[in-house]
């Protein structure tokens, strides 16, 4: 191997200092609560708030039903668009890919404005249909995650063979779906599920516009209120993040140690 | 003198010695091929002389020049590998003019010596296509075009014809030996299929083990294998374990039964040394006298098209008898004793014991 | 049997696409129709008849101010984000860095491209804020005020290196295996034939990654364009950024016409997708070499 060049470990030594001051910095912030010593003050502050626990759990339970409601829809979509509508992909790819271009405020707006309590279809007139809708739209943001994820998930496997043997054996659509697709592309589905988890747990302006009591909006209002809060918060907010990247490493290379080449 | 000059070459990748004490001396428009199983050091050796590996001890000359310390770009060396090589973002003239154009060259002549160079590889009307676009011969064929242009003093071709299918490589090794021919460029093949070796080379370097087995033309190495290992890998060879009776005389017995080859054989009595015999040096039936003479059973038989290849059974070892496949003479059966004969000069005792 | 043999025959006019109903209907309602709602909106009045006055009234220049800041800071973070993660990731792979610094590299670029909205803002408010970590390090060892220097988060510049925390590693995500793409081969056949380093990235490499790079910039472009959490976190309401405009316009604390929220949501769209508009049609023209 050749020797590193100089210009390579500059690029490192860049990023390390830009990636990690940051995150050094607000590790030290989150713990400089009590004057004159490091202590974990902030930390006890923000997990004893009712506020904290109330907003995180209904993130938390909202991101697992939006993976839910995301596996549902895509799983099928994508692998129905391999089996027999291979002519539509660039159809659906495109519309997959159309929350990354369109901006998710602009989104939420069109919700507010179509979803209204005067509107046919009045979702945003009860806290329930509100979470519905809130819902729908982090499924609407992880779409081109989620359906990357899977269909990649597809592309490795022969998905026309699996379907006729399985039609063979006599198998119905919902057993193929659950018992033959499905735990094929489960590490495909559970990357996309870390990554959509990841997205919904802290966003904001979705649940904000929509006013729900989401873990975004409250983050955003500790950090207008208080001062050492918000960096506990932003600190446990990463560590979240850092176990859901990890998950996906994880269930990658359960997958790569199960399916040994023969 | 040599043209390309490599002596007391060594490459060691850690602990792994890779390439061994390899010395070569190649003449101007010599075409010399490395042939040896996957691992061998052919190509190790041959990106030493490209410089893309740094050798660990050794010299290497290009026409009197000692090019060890200098960069690829300064080697006058053209290059063909072995697939997909060529430039996707380029079409085929312009893969063809890369090295005149990053070379200075003025746009009139890099034209000129582009529409030479596809003419000589017979695709004059392909310059516009892209790479994607063409057959695999039709790629190497450009790789090959593009190597040459540049007018380079040494051509080194790394296994060029590997990825391509069995018809478009016997044509394509025919035609790159025309072109290396008319151009009379100095030239490196690298390849582990014996065929193409034998048919294209002016001589051949057999290695083993980062070691340099032999070096001879292609009739010396096809006749005259001067190891075990060569032997085996040019070609099909039986090889006995024989009993040497009297090294002096050349007696020697091969499962009980006598030969006399007729000439001194170094080793000592009672010594197990390998002998070998080329299946289509056998004939089937008693022969002339004084001649070889071994008699066994036959185990199977296969026709191979134009041969037969006849399995014969001694007592432990057995071998292999090609005959020609004539409509007058029906093959033995399996199970029938026969009588084999050959001439005992055929016969080749090899270095290094049974390994 | 021959009366099923009909039956293995598929039917000319097959129902397949009936499959796509559940995924069509999801697309429309909760991006395609409430999106058109918005453009369509854009063009009416109150009353609901055609006019082109929300879009006129976008060019005031408040408006057009906000536009320009926010496509600066999106383009700024786009490109520095592509050139800098460009670098990073060539060092990965083709600076004869260590092999094993890869795999945590990947995982961290995983973890901080998803690392946005109101955290990310907490961060750099507790680096680079007034009493942030490196502000503080800088004034009482390096005697460097950099606040009196001019500095501030709340600012293009400041905004910008926030983003930068989410768009360079978002690019070494996506540039790593492009660049394993790049084969050895096309390296050495480029040096043997005399070629540079320089050269060979100039003619070679780069219009190999060329579609690469430039989808990558317009996404970037668009991430950043859109991204409202962090820059509200950082500054609230009063950097006027576009997205935190139509934030504030939403929540109907700013502009009292509903309409001209419209045409700022479509302007937004005009703007994303005038960017990848430009991609497409530069990567067509670069990619005439692909299948």
């Amino acid at each position: 191997m050749k020797p590193p060049r100089i210009w390579a470990w500059l690029a490192l030594a860049f990023g390390l200092i830009y990636f990690f001051l940051p995150l050094i910095g607000t590790l030290e912030f989150s713990l400089r609560m009590r004057r004159g010593e490091y202590s974990f003050d902030a930390y006890r502050v923000v997990l004893a708030d009712p506020q904290f626990r109330a907003t995180f759990s209904y993130s938390v339970i909202l991101a697992c039903l939006t993976i839910l409601v995301g596996v549902i829809i895509v799983v099928p979509t994508a692998y129905w668009v391999r089996l027999r509508l291979p002519r539509w992909r660039p159809v659906v790819e495109f519309i997959t890919l159309l929350p990354l271009v369109i901006p998710p405020i602009v989104i939420v707006f069109g919700y507010i404005r179509l979803y209204n309590t005067s509107s046919i279809l009045p979702l945003t007139g009860t806290a329930m249909g509100t979470n519905v809708l809130l819902m729908f739209g982090y499924a609407t943001l992880s779409l081109p995650y989620m359906y990357r994820a899977v269909d990649t998930g597809l592309r490795a496997i022969d998905v026309a063979t699996l379907t006729e043997a399985a039609e063979s054996l006599g198998a119905g659509w919902i057993t193929i779906m659950a018992r033959v697709i499905l735990p094929n592309v489960l590490v495909a589905v559970l990357s996309g599920a870390f990554l959509t988890f990841a997205i919904v747990i802290g966003e904001f302006v979705l649940a904000a516009l929509l006013n729900r009591p989401a873990f975004g909006p409250y983050l955003q209002l500790i950090g207008a209120n208080r001062a050492y809060e918000p960096a506990a918060l932003a600190v446990i907010a990463f560590a979240i993040t850092w176990a859901c990247m990890g998950l996906i490493q994880l269930v990658t290379r359960f997958q790569k140690f199960k399916t040994v080449p023969r | 003198m040599a043209f390309l000059e490599i002596s007391g070459l060594q490459k060691f990748y850690g602990p792994n010695h890779v390439v061994r004490d390899f010395n070569l001396d190649v003449g101007e428009g010599e075409f010399v091929s490395f042939l040896g199983p996957s691992g061998c050091g052919k190509t190790t050796t041959l990106r030493m002389v490209a410089g893309f590996e740094t050798p660990s001890e050794g010299v290497i000359r290009i026409d009197g020049r000692d090019v060890v310390n200098l960069k690829p770009s300064q080697r006058d060396i053209g290059m063909v590998f072995q697939a997909y090589a060529l430039f996707p973002n380029m079409t085929v003239a312009q893969n063809v003019a890369f090295g005149l154009k990053v070379a200075g060259m003025p746009r009139p002549r890099i034209a000129a010596r582009v529409a030479e160079m596809l003419a000589i590889i017979k695709l004059p009307e392909l310059g516009a296509r892209f790479p994607f676009q063409l057959s695999g011969g039709q790629q190497q064929r450009v790789a090959l075009a593009r190597a040459l242009a540049v007018q380079p003093k040494v051509l080194l071709l790394d296994e060029p014809l590997s990825a391509l299918d069995a018809k478009i490589r016997v044509s394509l090794r025919e035609e790159i030996r025309a072109i290396q021919r008319k151009l009379g460029i100095t030239t490196i093949y690298v390849t582990h299929d014996q065929e193409e070796a034998l048919a294209m080379s002016d001589r051949i370097v057999v290695m083993r083990d980062g070691i340099a087995e032999q070096i001879g033309d292609p009739f010396e190495i096809y006749n005259r294998p001067a190891t075990r290992f060569v032997a085996s890998f040019v070609g099909t060879l039986n090889v006995l374990d024989a009993r040497l009776l009297d090294p002096a005389t050349g007696l020697v017995t091969v499962d009980g039964q006598e030969i006399r080859l007729a000439r001194a054989v170094r080793g000592e009595a009672g010594e197990t040394i390998p002998i070998s015999l080329r299946p289509q040096a056998i004939l089937l039936g008693s022969g002339p006298d004084p001649g070889g003479r071994l008699r066994g059973r036959v185990d199977s038989v296969s026709f191979l098209g134009s041969v037969v290849r006849i399995r014969v059974a001694l007592d432990g070892q057995n071998l292999a008898v090609d005959i020609f496949n004539t409509a007058a003479m029906r093959p033995p059966k399996p199970g029938e004793t026969v009588d084999l004969a050959f001439a005992t000069g055929d016969v080749l005792v090899l270095e290094g014991a049974a390994d | 049997m021959p009366r099923h043999r009909t039956s293995t025959i598929p039917a000319p006019r097959s129902w397949a696409w009936l499959g796509l109903l559940p995924f069509a209907a999801f697309a429309a309602l909760f991006l395609i129709v409430p999106t058109m709602f918005i453009v369509v909106g854009s063009f009416r009045n109150a009353a609901g008849d055609f006019t082109l006055a929300n879009i006129v009234n976008l060019f005031q220049p408040s408006i057009l101010a906000a536009f320009w800041i926010s496509i600066r800071i999106s383009f700024a973070s786009a490109f520095l984000g592509c050139a800098i993660g460009f670098a990073i990731a060539a060092a990965m792979i083709h600076g004869g860095l260590p092999g094993w610094l890869r795999g945590p590299m990947l995982t961290f670029s995983g973890v901080a491209s998803n690392f946005a909205g109101v955290p990310l803002a907490f961060a750099f408010l507790a680096t680079l804020g007034r009493l942030g970590l490196v502000t503080v390090l800088l004034r009482d060892w390096a005697g460097i005020n950099i606040y009196a220097m001019g500095f501030n988060l709340l600012s293009f510049f400041g905004l910008t290196l926030t983003y930068l925390f989410f768009q360079i590693p978002l690019m070494i995500l996506i540039v790593t295996p492009a660049l394993d793409g790049l084969r050895r081969e096309w390296r050495e056949a480029a040096e043997i034939l005399g070629a540079s380093r320089a050269q060979y990235w100039r003619m070679v490499a780069l219009p190999i990654l060329w579609p690469t790079l430039l989808g990558t910039l317009a996404l970037l472009f668009a991430n950043a364009f859109g991204a409202v959490a962090t820059a509200y976190a950082l500054t609230g309401s009063s950097l006027g950024i576009v997205p935190i405009l139509l934030f504030a316009q939403i929540r109907g604390d700013v502009l009292q016409d509903p309409h001209l929220g419209y045409a700022l949501a479509f302007g937004m769209i005009v703007v994303t997708g005038i960017a990848n508009a430009i991609y497409i049609w530069l990567r067509t023209r670069a990619e005439r070499w692909i299948k």
